[in-house]
């Protein structure tokens, strides 16, 4: 079998929808993650133990659990449960909650980073704990671990295949029944992987420059 | 002038204060007063019934061997540390409780804060906040806590950094500066507060020894030129004999001999008082 440039043109409007749909996805999902996660992790530092050992445990309920079977459970079983949402919220909610923990796990490695004076200097300083936590200790304990949140970027976007699961046509499905369709894997599933590359070696090169900028921003370097 | 007479003043404001006190009874108010305090950590015991009265402007140095629950007392009075028995007051009011249906109970955070507005803290480790320069360090708390305008608050800010010779250093990061620098930022910063009461946490055990001198000419300065009420823990005894009006040495958790430097320092009463200067005079 030799390269026909011919059906890579072909594909390309196809491998394009999808492509569209996984960036979407990605970006989405990563927002809830990065959000979801700070709010588990802060959660984690309540005081009140019955509430952070609920929160440590979801968070461990996640991590154990594979992102496909989440993705089943929510849009397959979840109906069952009067949970009736379109493929897309489940797969891109589950995406972004599934993340969330692993980004929570980075978020508190950050912040018991910080040393425990910067705490002891809000407390003397009568600053509130609102007031601490937004002005003193996130901004030193979010610059150090960007480049850990970016690699769950990365992750999270060669994840989005799983939402093929549930018959929403990310790229890689798109570019599958395209080869189904006309009996040609070779430039369909190349170009994929292709682009997967290029998309992961462009949110890497952000990655990095968001967290220079943000540790200069900070004077934290 | 004014600081020989608030001296005259302290003096007449010392009491034993091995003796359990009783804040109605008191002849001169206190300004802080420890009553009954002890500090627990599971079976060991820190500080042990401490009863200690600060006056009004009085300058305390505390000193003692490692161990001795000294910071432990400067770390109880800025809230850092739950006590576990007695009753911390600051200016008449309970720190540590209040005053609830006639009773008095663990005081709530929102109390807690509101009493320690009159304290300020300066730390060993500076604990200065490195996102931000000398200025903005000093300006945090006075617009979001006390709600100062930004003008006003970096007006105040610039003035103090004056104060403590840093003029020429308020866009600095802490990373850009010395230690000396640094701690000189960190009293500005307490003081931005305008804190009745300072607490000093071995503020120079941290520096290099040709740093320890600025920092202790700001303290003096602070202590000629306005009314605060100062408590530090120390290691510089040359400094405290010069400085404090009142020296307690801690032992085991407990003051076991206290009184006016030249008294403690010149004809130390106490055994182990004793032997804690001639060892520390010894290394140096």
């Amino acid at each position: 079998m030799t390269w026909d440039w011919s059906v890579v043109w072909e594909a390309f409007p196809y491998l394009y929808r999808g492509a569209i749909v996984t960036i979407q996805a990605t970006i989405l999902g990563f927002a809830i993650a990065l959000i979801l996660g700070l709010c588990f992790a802060l959660i984690r530092q309540s005081p009140n133990r019955i509430v952070s050992a609920s929160v440590t445990e979801i968070v461990e309920f996640i991590r154990s659990t594979p992102l496909l079977l989440q993705v089943f459970f929510v849009y397959f079983v979840g109906p069952q449960f009067g949970l009736n949402i379109s493929a897309w919220v489940a797969g891109v909610g589950v995406l972004g909650i599934h993340y969330a923990a692993f980004c929570s796990e980075c978020y508190r490695a950050g912040i018991e980073n910080v040393e425990q004076g910067q705490w002891e200097a809000c407390t003397a300083l009568n600053l509130s704990p609102i007031r601490s936590w937004r002005v003193i200790i996130l901004p030193q304990a979010i610059p150090p671990i960007v480049p850990s949140l970016g690699n769950y970027l990365i992750s999270m976007f060669k994840d989005t295949p799983v939402l093929a699961a549930i018959a929403i046509l990310e790229m890689l499905q798109q570019a599958k029944n395209f080869g189904s369709d006309n009996y040609r894997y070779l430039e369909v599933i190349t170009m994929s992987g292709f682009f997967y590359l290029v998309f992961s070696l462009i949110a890497s090169a952000i990655v990095q420059a968001v967290s220079y900028w943000l540790n200069r921003r900070y004077h934290l370097l | 002038m004014s600081d020989s007479i608030s001296r005259i003043g302290n003096v007449m404001a010392l009491k034993p204060s091995n003796l359990p006190v009783n804040p109605e009874l008191s002849p001169a108010k206190p300004f802080v007063r420890f009553e009954n305090v002890s500090k627990r950590y599971g079976t060991y015991t820190v500080l042990d019934n401490l009863n200690l009265d600060i006056a009004r402007n009085e300058k305390v140095s505390i000193i003692g061997p490692s161990g001795s629950g000294k910071t432990t007392v400067l770390r109880m009075l800025m809230t850092l540390e739950r006590i576990n028995d007695g009753i911390i007051w600051v200016d008449d009011e309970p720190l540590t409780h209040m005053q609830k249906n006639g009773k008095m109970v663990p005081a709530t955070n929102a109390h807690m804060r509101r009493v320690r507005g009159k304290i300020g803290m300066v730390f060993q480790h500076f604990n200065l906040f490195p996102h931000m320069t000398a200025l903005q360090n000093c300006m945090e708390a006075p617009i979001s806590v006390l709600g100062l305008s930004k003008q006003e608050a970096e007006a105040r800010a610039a003035e103090l950094l004056d104060m403590v010779g840093l003029g020429d250093k308020k866009k600095h990061y802490p990373i850009q500066l010395s230690g000396g620098q640094k701690q000189r930022v960190a009293i500005a910063r307490a003081l931005a507060m305008r804190p009745k009461v300072m607490l000093f946490d071995e503020v120079t055990s941290a520096l290099d020894p040709e740093l320890v001198g600025e920092v202790l000419n700001v303290i003096r300065k602070l202590g000629a030129e306005h009314d605060l009420t100062m408590l530090m823990v120390t290691h510089q005894m040359g400094f405290a004999k010069e400085f404090s009006d009142r020296v307690c040495f801690f032992y085991g958790g407990k003051i076991t001999e206290q009184g006016p430097p030249d008294q403690l320092f010149g004809n130390p009463q106490n055994e182990r008082t004793r032997q804690f200067l001639s060892a520390v005079l010894e290394a140096g």
